[in-house]
C-alpha cells in the first residue's frame, strides 16, 4: 500500500569538474512510497526550480533499469539498498518516514564529476573500443546456423553480456577497479566460438586500456558483484585473469 | 511537390536485387573523401555508422547520451523477427512481408516491406557473427518463438533483453570503427539544426551538452536515426531523453513529415500510479502467451482478484476474439482494455487497469516453467509495484510505445531534402499504421546494416556536391538560430517549469489524440496546443545558463519542439477520417465497434509540409497500391 513519507536529503552539489563540491540539505516532504527514487528527485527538482534554485543534475534515460545511465551512491551503497536494482528501479517503499538519505556521485579517478551526481564514464567506451568486439564487417557473416554454441556456454555468455555499463562496480570497489566491467565483456566473447580468434589479443588490449584510464586493481573484495544491478558474477574476473595469463580454455 | 517514392520497376521479389545492381557505386578508394554524419546511435544509427565506416566513408556519429550504448533501442525486450524458417513451420520471406503489410493495416509501402523481409535473414547472420548471445536450444542451434500473435515461430531473442544485446552488437561494431579512425564519436551532443545548402543537407549544428558550446559539422550526407516521438505524450515507454527535435528541425527545413498520427499503444504496460510519474514501463507482450486478460463482470467490483469467482470474470479478449484470444494485435488489445475501463470495469486504485493472470499457466506448467520464461519480467513488475505476480494477477494498462509515423523517405531512405536520409523509427516507411511485435529491431538494423550502405553510395555517386566549410553563411545562420532559441528560453524567466508544460501537453494528447480520437476532440486539442505553446514562450522558467551542463535547458528545447510538433500530429489525426492500425477514429467503426478503414479515400501516405509555426501545413499524398497483398479488412475473430 502506498503511503506518504518525509525525508531529509543530503545531496552532493558540485557546479562542474573544476569546482569544489559540498553537501546541501533538502527536505523531501509527502513523498509517495510508490514512486521511484528518481521520481522523488524529480519532485525535489521541481521545487528547487520553482524556488529559483539550480536543480540537481543526474544522468538517467530509460528509467527501466537497462540503459545504464543512472547511478549514484545512496547511503554509502551504489544504486541504493536494494540488491540487483538500478537507481531508477529503486522505489521509495525501501525507505521509512523520517529517514535521512545521503546521495553522492560515483567517486573514482577514472569517472570525473561533470556536475552534481553526473559523472563522465567515457572511459568505458574507450575500453570497448580497445577490443570489446568481434572483428566482423557487415555482410561477411555466414549463415547463423553454421555456428553452433552449446546452450550452457550461450547462457553463461548471456549472463556476462547483460552488463549495462553503469559503472556501479567501479564505484563500489575500494580500489575503483573496472575488473567486473572488463571481465564481463571479455567473458561474453571468450565463451563463444565467434570470440576465439581474437581472444588473447582482446583481453590484453582491454586490460591495457583499463590501466591507462586510471582504474585501480582488483583485490578480491567482491563489492562489485554485490553492487551490480545485473548480478554479474565475479567468476568472470577469474575467467579473465586466466585468459590474461594465457591459461584460459 | 510531387512525391516520388522511387520504387523500382519489376516483380516485388526482384525489386531490391535489381535496384542494387542499377544503383551507382562509390569506388572504395574514393569513399574516404565523403563525410557522412549519423545522428543517433541506436540500432539504426550505430549499425549504419559501423557499416559505412567499414566501407571506408568518413563517419561522424552523434548521440545525446553519455555513451552510444545507451540509446533507447536498448530497452526493447521481446525479440527480432526474421524469415529464416528455422522452425520449419511455413515461414518465408513472402509470409513475413505479407504479415507485415497486413499487420500495418495496409498503410505501408509494399516494396519497402518486402525488402525488409528479404534482409531480415542477413540481420540474424550478422548479429550471430558479432557474438550476440541469442537464446539457443540444447543442440546448440538458435531458439525461436512465436511473438505478438504470429502464426509462425520467427522471433529470435536474447532472454528479455534482445534490444540490449542487438544494440551492444551494433555499438561494438561501431566502436571497432572508432578505434580504426573511420568513425568519429561525439557523445553528449544534441542536434539543434540541419544545415541545407543549395537544396542539399550539408551539415548539422549541435550543442555540446557539457560545455554548452554550439558546434558546426559539415558533411556530404546527413543520416537521422533519432527514433520516435512518443514523448509528445509525456508519459510513454520511451526513454526520458527521447525527442523529436532532430526530426522536427529537419522538417522545418523542408523534410516532409509522414503520418504523424500513427502511434502504437502497447497493451502490456504497468499502469500509471501517481501524478509524479515520470515514465511508463512496458512488459514484453510475450506475457500474453501465458497470461489471461480479464476484468470483473460487474462494474465497480473492488474485491481482491482472488475473491472474484470464475463466473464473475470477463475474459473479454478470449470471448470476443475466439481464434486469437489474448494474442490479438497490440492495437486491438489496447483498445479493448480502454473500453472495458471506460465501462467502469477497470481494476486497481485508478480503475485504469485490467488483470493479466498467470494462475492457469502456473497450474498447468508449474511455477518453475513460468519463472524460466518470464522471471525477469515478474521481478521487474514486483520491483515497481511491490506486488508478487506469481500469487496475484498483474495489473496492466496500455501506454504509448512506438510511433510509426516519421519523416517521409523514398525507397532509398532519402527524405524530401536531398542528402538527408532517415533510418529506423525516425522514418515512416515500413510499419504502416501499426507495427508488429519484434519488427522494430528488424527495421532499425535492416536500414543501418543492409539498406543505407547501398543507397547512400548511389546518392553520393550521382550528386555533384561543392565542398563546404562551417564558414558558409548557411552554417552561420543556423548557428545563430540555435543560439537565439537558447537565449530566448533562458531569458523568459516565467513561473512554470518545463516539466509542468510537458505534462500538460502530454495529458491533452493522451486525452484527445490517444487511443481513440474524434473530430471534436482533435479540434479542441489543436486549439489547446496553440494556447499551451503560446504560454510556454511567455511563462516558462529555465534556470541557469547555456555554458554549463544544464538539463533543464535541454528539456526546454525538446518540449518547445514537441509543442510545435503536437499541432502537426493533431492535424494529421483530424484529416484522417478513417480508423486504421494505431489510429482509431470513433466516427469510423463497424457496427461491432471495430476499426473501419476507408481505402477509397485514405489509402495514401499523408506527408506534411511545414509552412511556419501556427500556420496550417500543406498535405502531400503518396498513393499506396497493393499489388501483392490484397486489401482486406483485418479480422482476428
Amino acid at each position: 500500500m502506498s503511503k506518504s513519507i518525509n525525508l531529509t536529503l543530503k545531496v552532493w552539489r558540485q557546479k562542474n569538474a573544476k569546482s569544489k563540491g559540498q553537501f546541501e540539505t533538502y527536505l523531501a516532504e509527502n513523498v509517495d512510497s510508490d514512486c521511484s527514487f528518481l521520481e522523488m528527485l524529480d519532485v525535489v527538482n521541481e521545487d528547487l526550480n520553482k524556488a529559483g534554485k539550480d536543480p540537481i543534475a543526474f544522468d538517467h534515460d530509460c528509467r527501466e533499469g537497462i540503459c545504464g545511465a543512472c547511478g549514484a551512491v545512496v547511503n554509502g551503497q551504489v544504486h541504493g539498498p536494494q540488491r540487483k536494482t538500478t537507481l531508477c528501479q529503486l522505489h521509495m517503499r525501501q525507505f521509512s518516514d523520517g529517514d535521512t538519505i545521503v546521495i553522492e556521485p560515483y567517486r573514482s579517478r577514472a569517472f570525473p564529476v561533470i556536475k552534481d551526481l553526473a559523472v563522465d564514464r567515457t572511459a568505458f567506451d574507450r575500453i570497448i573500443q580497445a577490443g570489446g568486439y568481434v572483428s566482423v564487417k557487415t555482410g561477411q557473416a555466414p549463415d547463423a546456423h553454421s555456428i553452433l554454441v552449446p546452450k550452457t556456454n550461450a547462457d553463461l555468455a548471456m549472463d556476462a553480456a547483460q552488463c549495462i555499463g553503469c559503472g556501479a562496480c567501479v564505484a563500489a570497489c575500494p580500489n575503483a577497479s573496472a575488473m567486473l566491467f572488463v571481465s564481463a565483456k571479455v567473458s561474453h566473447f571468450a565463451l563463444l566460438p565467434q570470440g576465439q580468434l581474437e581472444r588473447k589479443e582482446r583481453v590484453k588490449r582491454m586490460v591495457a586500456q583499463m590501466d591507462k584510464e586510471g582504474f585501480g586493481n582488483c583485490s578480491n573484495e567482491y563489492e562489485c558483484e554485490a553492487a551490480c544491478p545485473k548480478g554479474i558474477s565475479v567468476s568472470n574476473i577469474a575467467r579473465m585473469n586466466r585468459d590474461y595469463m594465457g591459461v584460459g580454455s | 511537390m510531387k512525391l516520388d517514392s522511387k520504387v523500382p520497376e519489376g516483380p516485388i521479389a526482384e525489386k531490391w536485387e535489381k535496384h542494387k545492381f542499377d544503383m551507382k557505386l562509390v569506388n572504395p578508394a574514393n569513399r574516404r573523401k565523403f563525410e557522412v554524419i549519423v545522428v543517433g546511435t541506436g540500432l539504426a544509427g550505430a549499425s549504419a555508422a559501423a557499416s559505412l565506416g567499414e566501407m571506408g566513408y568518413k563517419v561522424k556519429a552523434f548521440c545525446f547520451q553519455d555513451s552510444p550504448r545507451r540509446a533507447h533501442s536498448i530497452a526493447a525486450q521481446g525479440g527480432i523477427n526474421a524469415a529464416k524458417n528455422y522452425a520449419n513451420d511455413g515461414d518465408s520471406v513472402h509470409r513475413l512481408f505479407y504479415d507485415t503489410v497486413k499487420g500495418g493495416d495496409f498503410r505501408a509501402r509494399e516494396a519497402n516491406v518486402h525488402r525488409l523481409a528479404e534482409v531480415s535473414v542477413n540481420i540474424i547472420d550478422q548479429c550471430v557473427a558479432q557474438g550476440v548471445p541469442f537464446a539457443r536450444e540444447y543442440g546448440g542451434l538458435l531458439d525461436n518463438r512465436s511473438f505478438g500473435g504470429a502464426q509462425v515461430s520467427r522471433t529470435f531473442y536474447a532472454k528479455g533483453q534482445t534490444g540490449q544485446q542487438l544494440l551492444l552488437g551494433a555499438y561494438s561494431a561501431m566502436m571497432k570503427e572508432v578505434a580504426k579512425g573511420s568513425v568519429e564519436l561525439f557523445s553528449r551532443r544534441e542536434m539543434l539544426e540541419l544545415v541545407v545548402i543549395d537544396g542539399h543537407a550539408r551539415g548539422i549544428i549541435v550543442r555540446n551538452l557539457i560545455t554548452g558550446e554550439i558546434e558546426s559539422h559539415t558533411a556530404d550526407a546527413v543520416l537521422l536515426a533519432t527514433g520516435g516521438y512518443g514523448n509528445v505524450f509525456y508519459l510513454s515507454t520511451n526513454a526520458k531523453g527521447s525527442n523529436v527535435t532532430a526530426a522536427w528541425r529537419a522538417h522545418r527545413k523542408g523534410a516532409l513529415f509522414a503520418n504523424p498520427c500513427y502511434t502504437q499503444i502497447h497493451p502490456t504496460c504497468i499502469p500509471v500510479h501517481g501524478d509524479y510519474q515520470s515514465k511508463l514501463t512496458l512488459m514484453s507482450e510475450s506475457l500474453r502467451n501465458d497470461g489471461r486478460v480479464w476484468v470483473p463482470k460487474q462494474k465497480g467490483d473492488t474485491r481482491p482478484p482472488a475473491d472474484i469467482p470464475e463466473d464473475e470474470r470477463n475474459y473479454y479478449l478470449e470471448t470476443k476474439y475466439v481464434s486469437f484470444g489474448n494474442l490479438v494485435p497490440r492495437d486491438i488489445a489496447s483498445r479493448n482494455a480502454k473500453s472495458v475501463c471506460d465501462e467502469g470495469k477497470g481494476v486497481g486504485a485508478s480503475g485504469l487497469a485490467v488483470y493479466l493472470d498467470f494462475a492457469d499457466s502456473i497450474r498447468r506448467l508449474g511455477k518453475p516453467a513460468i519463472e524460466e520464461k518470464y522471471g525477469n519480467l515478474f521481478e521487474m513488475y514486483e520491483r515497481i509495484t511491490g506486488e508478487d505476480p506469481y500469487s496475484t494477477p498483474m495489473r496492466i494498462y496500455p501506454a504509448i510505445h512506438y510511433t510509426m509515423g516519421g519523416l517521409w523517405v523514398d525507397y532509398n531512405l532519402m527524405s524530401t531534402i536531398p542528402g538527408l536520409h532517415v533510418l529506423g523509427e525516425a522514418n515512416f516507411s515500413d510499419h504502416g499504421a501499426n507495427r508488429l511485435g519484434a519488427s522494430a529491431l528488424m527495421q532499425g538494423l535492416a536500414d543501418g546494416y543492409f539498406v543505407i550502405p547501398y543507397t547512400l553510395g548511389n546518392y553520393l555517386a550521382t550528386t555533384k556536391l561543392e565542398k563546404v566549410t562551417t564558414d558558409h553563411p548557411e552554417f552561420k545562420k543556423a548557428e545563430a538560430e540555435a543560439k537565439g532559441r537558447i537565449d530566448q528560453l533562458l531569458s523568459i524567466k516565467g513561473t512554470r517549469t518545463v516539466d509542468d508544460f510537458h505534462r500538460e501537453l502530454g495529458l491533452l494528447m493522451w486525452d484527445k489524440c490517444g487511443m481513440s480520437r474524434t473530430e471534436a476532440g482533435l479540434k479542441e486539442a489543436l486549439k489547446r496546443i496553440t494556447e499551451i505553446r503560446e504560454e510556454f514562450w511567455k511563462n516558462v522558467n529555465v534556470l541557469g545558463e547555456n555554458e554549463e551542463f544544464n538539463q533543464a535547458l535541454e528539456k526546454a528545447g525538446r518540449v518547445a519542439d514537441y509543442l510545435e510538433f503536437a499541432e502537426l500530429f493533431a492535424a494529421d489525426a483530424l484529416h484522417r477520417m478513417e480508423s486504421c492500425g494505431g489510429h482509431f477514429r470513433e466516427e469510423s467503426q463497424t457496427p461491432e465497434g471495430e476499426a473501419l478503414r476507408d481505402d477509397e479515400n485514405f489509402c495514401y501516405v499523408g506527408a506534411w509540409e511545414f509552412n511556419g509555426v501556427g500556420q496550417a501545413p500543406t498535405l502531400h499524398k503518396e498513393a499506396l497500391t497493393f499489388e501483392n497483398v490484397p486489401l482486406t479488412q483485418r479480422s482476428y475473430k
